[in-house]
C-alpha cells in the first residue's frame, strides 16, 4: 500500500505509529502524483475553451422531392364524381396514368391524409378513412414494399387515428401506421422565406414517395386548408406560430414538400365551423375525388366545394408566384369523369 | 408424473408473483390505446380500506369496491394475507428488504422482532378513520394501493421513458411528480433500515387488517412441547409478529416463513391445537385510540376552516369531467392517480396546494401541459370510487338525451398578451382549436391604423361563455408559450352551483 507503508504499523502509548518510510515507497507515491497531476494538466489543456457550453453543429436534413417525370399523355387534374370513394379514387388515379406511373415495384410509400382531430369520419374533421384505404390499396398492387399512414396530429394522435377509422381502414388495406412520437423529429431545413429550420417528422424521410390526401375544409384564417395546408402535418415543434404569415407559411411548405401525387377528398365537405366542425350540419356530401400532380391547381379547383373564389386566398397566387403550381385549372389538361 | 410436494410459503410466492404481475399489467393497460375492457382498478377496487373511507364519507359503498369484501371475508377468517400475497407494495417492500438483507442469522432476528413502534399504524388509521367520518378523505396518503398506482404513474412508468424504456408515445411530466417519487423511494429505502419498515410501522390498511384477524381461528400455531426456543422462525418472518413467543396475531403477515424456517416441525397454520401456545392481543390501549380520535375531532373544524377550493372558489382548481361538487369530490378522492395514467393528453396532475391541504395530489387539469379532449371520458371510466363519474360522451357533449354539454370552467382573454390584440400580429389560434360546434370563441374582423399609421386588417378573438366548454385547447395551443394569452379558470364549471358568473340559468 504505498503511503501507507509496507511494513507493520506498531502501538504504541499514543497511538498507531507509521512504519519508516522506504525509497521505494517515496518514489511510488511520487510517481503516482505526478501521473494524475500530468493528467489533470492535460485535462485542462484539451478541454479548455473560450464558450461556456460544448457545442456541437446540429445536423440539418433536406426534404427529397418526391415528384415523378411530368408526362404529356395524362391528365395533371383528375376530378371524378361518383357514391362510392373506393372505385372514385380507383377512376382517378387510372386517368392520372395509374399508380403504376407514380409507384414503382420495392418503392416505400407514405401516404399523409388529414388526422388531425380526434373526429368520427361523419363530422369530416379528417379526410375520409376508405378514401386512404383506397390509395393504399393501390400503392400496394403497384408493388410498393411499404405502405405507411402517418400525420402529426392536433389531437392525441391514438384517439386521432383511430376515432378518424383511418386507423382500422389503412390495416386492413395493407398499410402500417406510424404515430410519430417524441423522438421521431428531425431537424430539417425548409428552405422556405419564412419557415427555415424545423423539426420535421422522420417518416417523411424515410421513404421513396409521398401521396397527399387531404380533405376540403372551411378555415376561419384563410378560408380553407386543402391539399397545400395538409403539410402543417409534416412539422412538430411549435408550428402554431405559423398562424402569424399563414399565407406565407403554407407556400414555404408546400415548396420544401413536393408530394409523388395528391389525392383530394370531398366526398365530405366541411363548410363552416372548421377545421374542428363537430357538428352533422356543418357538413356538406359533394361525393367527389380530385387527383393530379399540381397541387395549386387542386387546391384552386377546391374552393368552388366552399363557396370561395381564388382571389380571396392569397397563398394561391403566391404559389403559382414561386413555380408550384398553376392557379388557373381550366388552362390545365384536366378532365371530369362522372361515375355511376 | 412426479407430484413435487408444496408448502404454502412457495403458493404464498406464486400468488405474490401473480399479484404483481397483475398490478403492472393492469397498470399497463391504463391507457387508451390498451385499455379495451379490462377492468383496470381491481386492485384499487379491492382495498378494504378505500371501501370504509368512502363509506364513512359518502355512505356508500360505491360499485366496484364492494369486490374489499373479497378481502374482509378471508381476512376475518385466515389473518392479514393480503400484505404478504396480494398487496404489490407490500410484495415489493419484500423484495427491497431481502435485497438489503444482511444477510446475518442473528441481525436478522434482531430486526425481525416486535417492536413497540409497529403501534403508530393503528394511530394513523384511527385518525384517518375519524377524518373520514368527518366528510374528509385523506386514506389515500397512505394507503399502499393508491400510493403505489400514483407513484409509478407519477414517477417509475415516465422515468422508464427516460432511461430509454418506451411506455409512452410521448413522455408525460407531472406536476410536482418528484415529490410522489421520493415519498415512493423512501418508503423502499426504509427497508435498509428495518424489513417491511411501511407495512409494519406505518400501513393503515396493515392496521385494518390486523383489527379485521384479531378473532381469526386460522393462524400460525406453536406447538410450545416441540419449540426448543432456537428462534429460527423468526429469522424471515415478514410481519415481526413474535412466532417464537405468544404470537402477535394482528402482525402476522401469514407468510408461512417460520413453518419452513422450524426445524422441530412445531409450526402449523391452521386451527388451535391441545399444546398450541398462547396468543397476544393487538398492543394498543384504548386510552391512546380514543386520544388520537379526539385530537384528530378536535382538528378537523381547524383544517376545515382554511381557505380551499372547497370554502372558497378557485381559479386553478379545474376538476376533470363527470366530477363531483368539491366537497363530494374530496370526500371520494384517494389521490391513486389512475386518472392521470389513463389521461391521453397529460393534463391532469396531481395538485400540490391549489385545492388547500386537504385536496393534496388530487387531479386538477393544467392547460398548460394538456387540454381535456373534447369526445374523452377515459378518466371516469379508470376513477375507482366516483370521485370522477363513470359519464357516457353524450353526456360530456351534451348531446341527446343530455341539454347541456359538461364544462369545466370558462376561457378568458387576456388582452395584454394576446398576438392580435396586444400586438396586431395575425394569429386566432385558439379559434381553430375551439372543439364546439358553433365555435365558443368568435372574432371580429377590425381594421386598425398600426404604428406606421396605414391600416392593418385582423381578426380580434372574443369568447362566447354560454358556448365555452372550458376544454383548455386554445390555452394548450396559444403560442404565447409561458404564461397563454388566453386560460381558462374553474368559474362556470358544471358540478357547482356557486362558482357560476352568468344570470341566465343561474339559480341565485
Amino acid at each position: 500500500m504505498s503511503g501507507q507503508g509496507t511494513g507493520k504499523a506498531h502501538r504504541s502509548r499514543y497511538g498507531r505509529v507509521a512504519p519508516t518510510l522506504t525509497r521505494r515507497e517515496f518514489l511510488k507515491d511520487v510517481a503516482a502524483t505526478t501521473a494524475v497531476a500530468a493528467g489533470a494538466a492535460t485535462l485542462g489543456l484539451l478541454a479548455y475553451s473560450e464558450d461556456p457550453v460544448r457545442r456541437e453543429a446540429p445536423v440539418v436534413h433536406r426534404l427529397p422531392d418526391f415528384r415523378v417525370e411530368p408526362s404529356t399523355m395524362h391528365p395533371v387534374l383528375a376530378v371524378v364524381h361518383g357514391t362510392h370513394p373506393e372505385p372514385m379514387v380507383r377512376e382517378a388515379i387510372a386517368r392520372l396514368g395509374g399508380m403504376g406511373r407514380f409507384v414503382q415495384k420495392g418503392d416505400r410509400v407514405l401516404v399523409k391524409p388529414n388526422v388531425g382531430w380526434d373526429r368520427q369520419p361523419e363530422q369530416a374533421a379528417n379526410t375520409n378513412p376508405d378514401v386512404v384505404g383506397a390509395v393504399v390499396r393501390l400503392c400496394r398492387e403497384a408493388g410498393a414494399s411499404q405502405v405507411w399512414v402517418s400525420d402529426v396530429s392536433l389531437n392525441d394522435p391514438a384517439r386521432c387515428f383511430v376515432r378518424s377509422g383511418i386507423q382500422a381502414a389503412s390495416q386492413a388495406a395493407g398499410a402500417d401506421v406510424r404515430l410519430p412520437g417524441a423522438n421521431d423529429f428531425v431537424t430539417t431545413d425548409m428552405g422556405g422565406s419564412l419557415l427555415r429550420v424545423w423539426p420535421v417528422s422522420r417518416f417523411f424521410h424515410e421513404v421513396d414517395k409521398v401521396v397527399n390526401v387531404p380533405i376540403v375544409k372551411h378555415h376561419s384564417l384563410c378560408g380553407c386548408t386543402l391539399a397545400m395546408k395538409n403539410w402543417y402535418g409534416v412539422l412538430g415543434g411549435r408550428r402554431n406560430q405559423l398562424h402569424q404569415d399563414i399565407h406565407t407559411s403554407i407556400v414555404d411548405l408546400a415548396q420544401a414538400v413536393r408530394p409523388t401525387l395528391t389525392v383530394m377528398d370531398a366526398i365530405r365537405v366541411l363548410k363552416r365551423n372548421g377545421p374542428t366542425g363537430g357538428s352533422l350540419g356543418d357538413v356538406a356530401v359533394e361525393n367527389t375525388i380530385v387527383a393530379g400532380l399540381d397541387e395549386v391547381a387542386i387546391d384552386a379547383w377546391s374552393l368552388q366545394l366552399l363557396g370561395l373564389t381564388s382571389d380571396k386566398v392569397r397563398y394561391l397566387a403566391m404559389g403559382q408566384e414561386r413555380g408550384l403550381g398553376v392557379v388557373d385549372w381550366r388552362s390545365l389538361n384536366w378532365t371530369e369523369t362522372q361515375l355511376g | 408424473m412426479r407430484v413435487i410436494p408444496q408448502s404454502l410459503r412457495t403458493y404464498r410466492r406464486y400468488w405474490a408473483v401473480f399479484f404483481l404481475a397483475l398490478f403492472v399489467f393492469l397498470l399497463v393497460v391504463t391507457d387508451y390505446a390498451r385499455i379495451r375492457g379490462w377492468e383496470t382498478s381491481l386492485l384499487l377496487e379491492l382495498d378494504p380500506l378505500t371501501a370504509l373511507g368512502g363509506l364513512l364519507t359518502s355512505g356508500t359503498v360505491y360499485k366496484g369496491l364492494a369486490l374489499a369484501l373479497v378481502i374482509v371475508v378471508p381476512t376475518l377468517f385466515f389473518g392479514r394475507f393480503f400484505c404478504s400475497w396480494v398487496c404489490p407494495l407490500g410484495i415489493m417492500n419484500q423484495i427491497f428488504s431481502r435485497w438489503f438483507s444482511r444477510r446475518k442469522p442473528l441481525h436478522e432476528q434482531a430486526l425481525n422482532a416486535y417492536r413497540p413502534v409497529f403501534r403508530i399504524k393503528y394511530y394513523i388509521l384511527v385518525a384517518l378513520l375519524v377524518l373520514a367520518a368527518f366528510g374528509s378523505l385523506q386514506v389515500g396518503l397512505l394507503d399502499p394501493i393508491a400510493l403505489t398506482y400514483r407513484s409509478f404513474t407519477a414517477g417509475v412508468l415516465p422515468g422508464l421513458d427516460r432511461i430509454g424504456v418506451p411506455v409512452h408515445l410521448h413522455p408525460p411530466v407531472f406536476w410536482g411528480g418528484v415529490l410522489v417519487t421520493l415519498v415512493f423511494g423512501a418508503i423502499l429505502v426504509a427497508n435498509r433500515l428495518m424489513p417491511r419498515f411501511f407495512c409494519r410501522v406505518l400501513c393503515p390498511l396493515g392496521a385494518l387488517l390486523g383489527v379485521l384477524s384479531r378473532r381469526a381461528p386460522f393462524r400460525i400455531q406453536r406447538d410450545v412441547d416441540k419449540c426448543t426456543d432456537c428462534g429460527k422462525c423468526v429469522r424471515h418472518c415478514q410481519g415481526a409478529c413474535d412466532p417464537d413467543r405468544e404470537l402477535r396475531v394482528a402482525e402476522c403477515h401469514v407468510c408461512m416463513n417460520c413453518i419452513e424456517d422450524c426445524p422441530e416441525d412445531a409450526l402449523h397454520f391452521g386451527l388451535r391445537r391441545a399444546r398450541s401456545s398462547a396468543h397476544k392481543p393487538i398492543d394498543v390501549s384504548r386510552r391512546r385510540v380514543v386520544e388520537t380520535a379526539v385530537a384528530t375531532a378536535v382538528l378537523f373544524p381547524m383544517l376545515r376552516s382554511s381557505v380551499s377550493a372547497n370554502t372558497l372558489p378557485t381559479a386553478p382548481v379545474i376538476r376533470p369531467p363527470g366530477s363531483l361538487a368539491e366537497e363530494e369530490f374530496l370526500g371520494r378522492c384517494i389521490k391513486c392517480a389512475a386518472c392521470m395514467r389513463v389521461c391521453p393528453t397529460n393534463v391532469l396532475q396531481p395538485a400540490l396546494l391549489e385545492a388547500g391541504l386537504e385536496g393534496i395530489w388530487t387531479p386538477v387539469l393544467v392547460n398548460r401541459i394538456g387540454y381535456c379532449e373534447q369526445y374523452c371520458v377515459a378518466c371516469g371510466q379508470v376513477c375507482p370510487t366516483g370521485a370522477i363519474r363513470r359519464i357516457a360522451v353524450a353526456e360530456k357533449a351534451g348531446e341527446p338525451p343530455f341539454q347541456q354539454p359538461i364544462r369545466l370552467g370558462t376561457a378568458f382573454y387576456d388582452h395584454g398578451r394576446c398576438l392580435p390584440w396586444a400586438m396586431h400580429i395575425p394569429c386566432i389560434v385558439c379559434e381553430e382549436m375551439c372543439p364546439t360546434s358553433p365555435k365558443a370563441i368568435w372574432y371580429k374582423v377590425v381594421q386598425l391604423p398600426g404604428r406606421d399609421g396605414k391600416a392593418i386588417e385582423l381578426k380580434q378573438p372574443y369568447v362566447e361563455p354560454g358556448l365555452c366548454i372550458g376544454c383548455g385547447i386554445c390555452e394548450n395551443k396559444c403560442p404565447v408559450e409561458d404564461l397563454p394569452a388566453i386560460r381558462v379558470s374553474s368559474v362556470g364549471e358544471t358540478r357547482s352551483t356557486s362558482n357560476q358568473m352568468l344570470l341566465k340559468g343561474s339559480s341565485g
